[in-house]
């Protein structure tokens, strides 16, 4: 099916809106009233169809303007995208999952044709026809990782195996959420997952570590991430912090069910065949507060999860300035009622 | 993994790529007939046809190359040649330095050795042993710059020895590879009693518990199916068998207490197990 791609800004005026069906699909992360940190990951095996879930990599009704928002953070901060020279190989294994996962789970819009190694690639939605041969840069107009990425929703990290660690050797990042510390190419994954309060003294990362490792070919797994940020901005690096850290300051009770927005991160991993690395998939969806609570279900959860939320987490997540003022509005939302445990909206 | 359909049931078989990793239009492997054959080499030498198709897994990567090594040093004992093949045609794409050592039996189990030599020329040294000729592990590792890797892939006495060696000499653990081992290894057959519902569901050798489980249409809570997550964390209340953890969440404690399995990854050694299910 058609997907009806908007025209709409991430920066500025901020006119990023969802759609009935874009707020039904949103992948709400919490399925109890208490949240837990813990290694939520599971077979990225697809999805009820329409679901987020449904293909490899999801497509959704923003492609268009947050492809055209990357580009512009690019344009202004190249280094946002880089790529070790050992790492090549691994790009190219990722053009190919990325071209080939589109091409087949969105006809109407990706097509891929391939005859050897002459390939050629056509993206309706961006006006992109491409003929490259596979394995040869020079043939493309940007490096294989950013060419590809350029084209797909969410951030992309590829980590490159070895010393029974995985390290961060490439990275397309341009909506990284703040809360995150500056992500560097060349990072372990523990370095990177560093500062999460909690998930060291449970043994989070060191499992979430040995499982990766043994991430195999063709069996994906995918977990839900969360945060909140202060209208739908996709870039809210710290590089750009003075450009939107005072908007936190900024919300008020009439306008916070509008400009307050749950962003939740769909990561999936990837094994990648010939160079062993594993694409690292961040697919980031924004929904406002108000948009949510049109679901009672949703509303008076997210009320509960935000209302209890430990100190140290709602700090290390960037909200603690903005939400009582987030919890005071949904709370005219709860009536207390028993929820059933459970993601759906109705 | 090839599923070999043999004349006493299905026999899921892994073997090792040895083709062109970039040549999507085929795969290939190196089978050698085995004596004592279970059934699957000789089923492949004697009865396969061409054009019949068989159901083949996703190819997994039991043996990655570190990439950022300076030399790298493949050593393979007999049929475990077959993934050596592989690495050295992937070095020399990639112009790296390496060599490969290669023991075998005698001349004619030497397969393979003339495809290795087009791909490292004067680097590639046999050991045969029909001819006397022993590969020195404590020579071949003496002296070696910094940056330097060892991949091996034999037989599993030959694999012990060369870690030993490694390790004796002072190499670092992460610069000496073999293969290993991804999914829980298969085991024995055993059977899982659900205490609640007083059903038995046997667990054949090749299945997890937590699939035996769901095929017999329980519904055993899971998250990640790799030992992981601790989703399915299951009580036990009664073991006559040997426990095979292979998870990656239980404690050394709850493991010794007997009291707790992860059915996605772990099993036990023949016998019945009895679960709080
Ligand atoms: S399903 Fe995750 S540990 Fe078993």
């Amino acid at each position: 099916m058609a997907i009806a791609f908007h025209d709409e800004t991430f920066r500025n005026d901020y006119t990023y809106r969802n759609s009935d069906e874009g707020v039904r699909r949103f992948p709400f992360p919490f399925g109890q009233d208490e949240y837990m940190y813990s290694v939520n990951i599971e077979p990225h095996a697809g999805g009820a169809p329409g679901s987020v879930y449904e293909h490899a990599f999801d497509i959704d009704e923003h492609y268009v303007s947050e492809c055209r928002d990357r580009a512009i953070t690019l344009e202004r901060d190249p280094g946002r995208c880089e790529s070790l020279p050992h790492m090549i190989d691994a790009e190219w294994d990722v053009l190919e999952l990325i071209m080939t996962s589109l091409a087949r789970d969105y006809p109407d819009h990706f097509r891929l044709r391939q005859d050897g190694t002459h390939w050629h690639w056509i993206n309706l939605p961006l006006g992109i026809e491409q003929s490259f041969v596979f394995g040869d840069a020079a043939t493309l107009p940007y490096p294989p990782f950013e060419y590809i990425t350029r084209q797909t929703q969410g951030d992309f990290v590829i980590l490159d195996q070895r010393d029974g660690d995985l390290w961060a050797d490439s990275g397309m990042i341009t909506q990284q959420a703040d809360w995150s510390l500056t992500f560097d190419v060349g990072m372990s994954f523990k370095e990177w997952h560093g500062p999460v309060p909690r998930a060291h003294e449970i043994g989070v990362f060191d499992r979430a570590l040995k499982y990766l490792l043994m991430l195999q070919l063709g069996k994906p797994v995918r977990r839900l991430n969360w945060t909140m940020t202060v209208n739908p901005r996709l870039d809210t690096a710290p590089e750009t912090y003075p450009e939107w850290g005072q908007d936190r300051a900024s919300v008020t009770p009439d306008n916070v069910a509008k400009k307050v927005h749950l962003r939740v991160e769909l990561q999936t991993l990837f094994r990648l065949p010939r160079s062993n690395g594993v694409l690292f998939s961040i697919r980031g969806y924004l929904a406002s507060v108000g948009d949510l609570a049109r679901y009672p279900r949703w509303g008076k959860r997210l009320h509960r999860v935000l209302r209890d939320l430990p100190q140290d987490l709602a700090e290390y997540k960037g909200l603690v300035r903005y939400k009582p003022t987030v919890v005071a509005w949904l709370s005219q939302q709860d009536d207390g009622a028993a929820l059933e445990v459970g993601t759906h909206p109705e | 993994m090839l599923s070999l359909p043999l004349p006493g049931g299905i026999r899921r078989n892994p073997y090792s790529l040895v083709g062109d990793p970039h040549d999507r239009r085929k795969w290939r492997i190196a089978v050698r007939r085995q004596e004592q054959s279970r059934g699957g080499s000789a089923w492949l030498h004697e009865s396969a046809r061409e054009g019949q198709p068989l159901k083949v897994s996703m190819p997994a990567n039991l043996f990655p190359m570190a990439r950022l090594a300076r030399h790298h040093i493949l050593i393979a004992g007999g049929i475990g040649v077959t993934p050596i093949v592989s690495h050295a045609r992937e070095l020399a794409r990639l112009g790296h330095s390496f060599e490969v050592h290669y023991a075998h039996r005698a001349p004619e189990f030497g397969v393979l050795v003339d495809e290795l030599r087009q791909l490292a020329g004067g680097d590639v040294y046999c050991y045969v042993a029909s001819r006397n000729e022993m590969l020195d592990f404590r020579q071949l590792l003496a002296e070696r710059p910094l940056g330097t890797h060892a991949y091996l892939c034999g037989p599993q006495g030959m694999v012990e020895n060369f870690h030993q060696v490694a390790r004796d000499m002072g190499w670092p653990d992460t610069h000496v590879h073999s293969e290993r081992f991804l999914a829980p290894p298969p085991g024995e057959a055993f059977a899982v009693k659900l205490a609640r519902s007083g059903r038995e569901v046997a667990v054949p050798g090749d299945q997890s518990m937590l699939e035996a489980l769901e095929a017999a249409g329980a519904e055993p809570p899971f998250l990640c199916r790799g030992g992981a997550c601790g989703q399915c964390e299951t009580e036990v209340i009664a073991c006559d068998s040997a426990f095979q953890h292979n998870d990656l969440f239980l404690s050394q404690p709850e493991r010794d207490s007997g009291r707790k399995i992860m059915p996605c990854v772990s099993r036990i050694a023949g016998g019945c197990i009895t679960i709080n299910l």
